[in-house]
């Protein structure tokens, strides 16, 4: 059997941020390992070669594969092993604490990996067409928005000549803009909601420079071709996203592409035990990005789905310290296991190496009130954090003039006033230790909440 | 009193999440005025965006005997939002010989605009 | 012109099981087919369930071969290795005043000869099936129905008729068949054909075929049924397969676990014209969710993965018309074969060969092949056979689908075996890459490519399933 410190699973750009983190916090570059299901690292940024990455991580704006050859030529230059064209199919979380994974590919066929810690990182896929319950025929012409994004820019092929675009998120907005581009026709994008889950500036340089309509409140009631599509009905929606009867407007297209969000790949998390939080079906973590596994850490749009992958490299950067931390304490409590000694109570070891045997190890909850639709951490233990912690959210409506106050038990220790939130953009606090500190001292601290409230 | 009052243009603002809409105005001698907009980065966009719109073009070029059959490209530096179409013209009639890497050249001074077109993304030779 | 002493019209799961049976004997036999591949129509969208039988008349040929059809899927199933579970089904009541109605049905299932039958009271009901609604008083209780692949079935039925000799002919619509002295002339695709006795399994085209040759006209009826099928995660919220007791505000929805784990509701039944009419509807899926309900409460919405219609060939007379026709010498109907006509497909078979026995003498093939070994599936292999398939060939370990871990191995086993597949649709059924919660996102592109690889096409020319369904454009 194979042995690892930590098996990052999913070379993209959090698994690759996810390693080179651990790497330089002193795990050994051989000691960890990248699988990789597909040909080549990069994931899903290898397709998404429009601009608009890195502004936060490296102050130019970079495509997709631009940003992830970064990554790529930072985990080779530290020479970190990477496994493509290999699935792992389960992940066991022994009573050992040692994590046992079973793989696959053509070299090497059906293979084990014992791991001291694990980091998900697989990423996510697009809600298709079945779980949006569109009724219709079933006609070739029906594509996920990355599905045609892979066809159009791996492939330098054409799904389609003339387009609808259900949904509005990133993806559908920027396939819009690319099969203009390719000569395509896109005669509209409906969105079921009010407003659009995507970014502005996709809907602004995607959609208004090209005079592509967004129809916000519609939806496809109908798809219309039984071999290839020829059409679809398109509807206006009521408050409770009903179709409104009389609204029905028939647009005749060759291609129905479908940008309706994005679900975290969590079989393999679930399968071995992995609480999940059905906000963001992605995995419950602590601080530490740690989940409910312990010694299994998640990041990236496995954990969450993110609009800016500079966020997805910090946060993965995390997950990677943090597997390193766990891996480092591990070691040492198994060095003073050999040597046979009670564990001393306090001190003897380094302060990272000693957190468990603390007493303020236990989980603090970050808790979502009035909008607030999910945090990432959603538990929070004071003797892991570091000096700052970033809570990311997500809302669950548009809010304008709105106040996001943040509550240490019930004391407000933060309130930002925000012109306008929407559920399609992440938002993110930075909580300082010490004031966590300072009211634990006080009070003892039991729950941070996190609210959107109505401005003063 | 027509020419007074200007040429009305509405926008979105995508300097910041806000998203603000605003409205610039063109008078008749050249005179832009924003309206609409929260901070001085609004107005600034708005001018922009109506003198001298520019965006970076990010589009795929073919690629002879490479592993992959395509490589993604872009300009390297913003052009003109009306040469968009210019350059996909002319980037069309490219094919590029792997191996090609990032930032290689595949077509200098796109379309006129001076911007040259670069490889985003190491594309190696088949084999 | 090609000659065959049989001709079968339609590959669906009557044609492919009448084909499977006469290809036992000495007889020249074709099966053609409009489709692009086999199991394209009625047999491939229906709820996949082997019926106990209690459901038909006594005394109608439903009721006889139902019977018969259900006592010989198991020994079928293991013989041509497609996947079958006898998993027992229940009808609910959830009226008191129904009771007698209830009851009715299981004297009925007694007088058509199914064992088992019994009615469950509420307790032992709920203890069975923690999941279903309190608001059921009681059930009938059916120990022998069943769940089978439809799918699954039918290919193996065909795929075992070609082994022993049957010529399939796909893309062979028949436009004109003309009763000659001897037999029939049929004009389809490009082909012209002979044969002495034709088969009519054309299922909701059945009567166009018949209507060609006999003045006795009939006329089927497309009855359109809706279904909604769940993710895997919820494939166990039923064990059992939970049928409705008809009321007074219709037929009611059945929900069943399927064979290969998900949970599957429906159908609908509406009666159309249309006899492509395979398009789902927002009311009639709305329905399939509600009326669901009443069974399964909690019938988790946001876990469909997707959902789909099939037709029912359902002949004004109600009863299946399996018989040569009156005025017609030599051609033989299989017409009107509706539910339970999936249960009934294997004694379907047997008894035409009797009909065909009466016209041209039998001879046994002493070669006959009877089994058939279906596609490994590594979802399903343990870690021994994983290792053994991929020590076989490598291309077991490269997963293509991963929602249902179907690897290139099976894609290419599904390809190039008898029949094999040459559409996205066709290696979706037969390995079920695609079939999964993303519906082919990630995979598509992949199966496409490799299609394209083994068959010699260029990816552009490869369809969904056959015709124009292409997925490229340029």
């Amino acid at each position: 059997m194979r042995n690892a410190d930590i098996v990052v699973v999913g070379g993209g750009p959090a698994g690759l941020a996810a390693a080179a983190a651990a790497c330089m916090e002193g795990i050994e570059a051989e000691k960890i390992l990248i699988v990789e299901r597909s040909g080549e690292l990069g994931g899903i940024l290898n397709q998404c070669i429009h601009n608009g990455f890195g502004l936060h991580t490296f102050k130019e704006e970079l495509t997709g594969p631009e940003y992830a050859a970064r990554y790529i030529a930072q985990v080779e230059e530290m020479g970190i092993p990477c496994m493509p064209d290999t699935i792992v199919v389960n992940i066991q979380a022994g009573e050992d604490g040692k994590k046992r994974i079973t793989a696959m590919n053509r070299r090497e066929g059906v293979f084990e990996i014992e791991a001291r810690a694990v980091i998900l990182a697989m990423g996510c896929r697009e809600r298709p067409r079945g779980a949006l319950n569109i009724p219709g025929y079933r006609p070739a012409g029906i594509y996920s928005a990355g599905t045609a994004q892979h066809y159009v820019n791996i492939e330098g092929r054409m799904p389609g000549k003339e387009v609808v675009i259900l949904g509005s998120g990133d993806i559908g907005l920027i396939m819009a803009r690319r099969m203009t581009l390719e000569g395509a026709k896109v005669k509209l994008v409906a969105e079921l909601m009010p407003y659009s889950g995507g970014l502005k500036r996709n809907i602004v340089q995607c959609l208004d420079d090209y005079e592509i309509p967004l129809k916000l409140s519609h939806t496809v009631i109908d798809i219309d071709g039984r071999e290839r599509v020829k059409g679809v009905t398109v509807a206006k929606v009521d408050g409770n996203r009903r179709p409104v009867p009389g609204t029905e407007e028939y647009i005749s297209c060759d291609t129905l592409l479908l940008s309706c969000g994005l679900i975290p790949e969590n079989e393999l998390s679930s399968d071995m035990g992995v609480a999940l939080n059905p906000a963001t079906s992605g995995p419950v973590v602590n601080e530490s990005m740690e989940t409910t596994v312990s010694g299994v850490f998640a990041c990236g749009n496995v954990l969450h789905v993110h609009d800016l992958v500079d966020y997805v490299s910090e946060e993965s950067a995390n997950a990677g310290r943090y597997a390193a931390f766990y891996i480092q304490h591990a070691l040492a409590e198994e060095k003073e296991g050999k040597a046979g000694g009670q564990r001393n109570k306090e001190g003897g070891m380094e302060a990272k190496e000693s957190f468990s045997k603390k007493k303020d190890c236990r989980d603090i909850a970050v808790k979502c009130k009035g909008g607030v639709r999910y945090t990432v951490p959603s538990s929070i233990r004071l003797a892991y954090m570091q000096e700052e912690q970033v809570i990311r959210f997500r809302v669950g409506d548009v809010f304008r003039d709105a106040r996001l106050v943040v509550r240490l038990n019930d004391t407000i220790v933060m309130q930002v006033n925000k012109r306008i939130m929407t559920p399609g953009e992440m938002e993110q606090v930075r909580l300082k230790k010490s004031k966590l500190e300072e009211l634990e001292k006080l009070e003892g601290l039991r729950e941070i909440t996190l609210s959107v409230e109505k401005k003063e | 009193m027509e020419e007074q009052s200007g040429k009305k243009t509405e926008l979105t603002c995508i300097r910041c999440p806000i998203g603000c809409a605003l409205t610039v105005t063109e008078y008749a001698d050249g005179v832009l005025h924003v309206a609409g907009n929260t901070c001085g980065r609004g107005e600034e966009y708005g001018k922009k965006e109506l003198k001298n719109p520019t965006r970076i073009l990010t589009t795929t070029v073919r690629v002879k005997n490479g592993s992959h059959p395509i490589v993604p490209v872009k300009t390297r530096t913003d052009i003109p939002k009306g040469k968009i179409g210019d350059c996909m013209k002319a980037v069309k009639r490219v094919e590029v010989e792997a191996p090609v890497y990032i930032g290689d050249v595949v077509l200098t001074d796109a379309a006129g605009t001076g911007v040259d077109i670069v490889a985003t993304k190491n594309v190696e030779g088949r084999g | 012109m090609k000659r065959y002493d049989i001709i079968v019209i339609g590959a669906g799961v009557s044609g492919s099981a009448v084909a499977r049976e006469l290809s036992a004997y000495d007889w020249k036999v074709a099966v053609l087919e409009k489709a692009s591949d086999i199991c394209e129509g009625t047999s491939k969208a229906n709820s996949g369930i082997v019926h106990a039988g209690y459901d038909a008349k006594p005394g109608t040929k439903k009721a006889a071969l139902n019977l018969r059809g259900n006592a010989l899927m198991e020994n079928l199933a293991g013989q041509l290795d497609f996947p079958f579970r006898r998993n027992g089904s229940l009808v609910l009541c959830f009226d008191i005043k129904d009771r007698e109605k209830l009851q009715k049905l299981l004297e009925r299932g007694q007088e058509n000869g199914v064992e088992g039958l019994r009615i469950l009271e509420r307790e032992e009901l709920l203890e069975m099936e923690p999941n279903l609604s309190d608001k059921a008083v009681a059930a009938l209780y059916a120990p022998t129905g069943g769940i089978v692949c439809p799918f699954g079935l039918t290919a193996a039925l065909a795929e075992n008729a070609s082994v022993n000799g049957v010529d399939f002919y796909l893309n062979t619509k028949v436009e004109v068949i003309e009763k000659q002295k001897e037999g029939y002339r049929l004009e389809a695709g490009a082909e012209t054909f002979f044969s002495r006795v034709v088969i009519n399994a054309a299922g909701v085209y059945a009567d166009s075929i018949h209507n060609m040759v006999s003045e006795r006209k009939f006329h089927i009826l497309p009855r359109k049924g809706e279904y909604c099928l769940f993710d895997k995660t919820v494939g166990d919220y039923v064990s059992h397969t939970v049928f409705q007791l008809p009321t007074e505000y219709g037929k009611g929805v059945l929900v069943t676990p399927t064979v290969h784990g998900n949970l599957l509701a429906g159908p609908t039944a509406v009666d159309i014209e249309e006899k492509e009419g395979v398009n789902t509807t927002g009311i009639g899926l709305e329905e399939v969710l509600k009326k669901g309900a009443l069974s399964v409460p909690f019938l988790p919405m946001g876990k469909v993965i997707t959902s789909f219609a099939g037709l029912r060939a359902h002949e004004d007379g109600g009863d299946f018309i399996i018989e040569e026709a009156e005025d017609a010498k030599g051609f033989i109907d299989v017409a009107g074969i509706e539910s339970p006509g999936l249960t009934c497909a294997p004694a379907i078979g047997e008894y035409v060969a009797e009909i065909v026995k009466e016209i041209i003498p039998a001879v046994r093939k002493q070669d006959f092949i009877a089994k058939r070994q279906g596609i490994p599936s590594m979802a399903a292999a343990d870690k021994e056979e994983r290792k053994k398939l991929v020590k076989e060939n490598p291309a077991y370990a490269n997963v293509v689908c991963r929602c249902e871990l179907v690897t290139e191995g099976e894609i290419l086993n599904a390809i190039h075996r008898p029949l094999g597949a040459t559409t996205l649709d066709g290696v979706k059924r037969r390995t079920r890459a695609g079939m999964g919660r993303c519906q082919a996102g990630f995979c598509s592109a992949k199966t496409v490519e490799i299609l394209a690889r083994e068959l010699g096409k260029d990816i552009g020319e490869i369809t969904k399933a056959g015709g124009e369904s292409v997925f490229l454009v340029d």
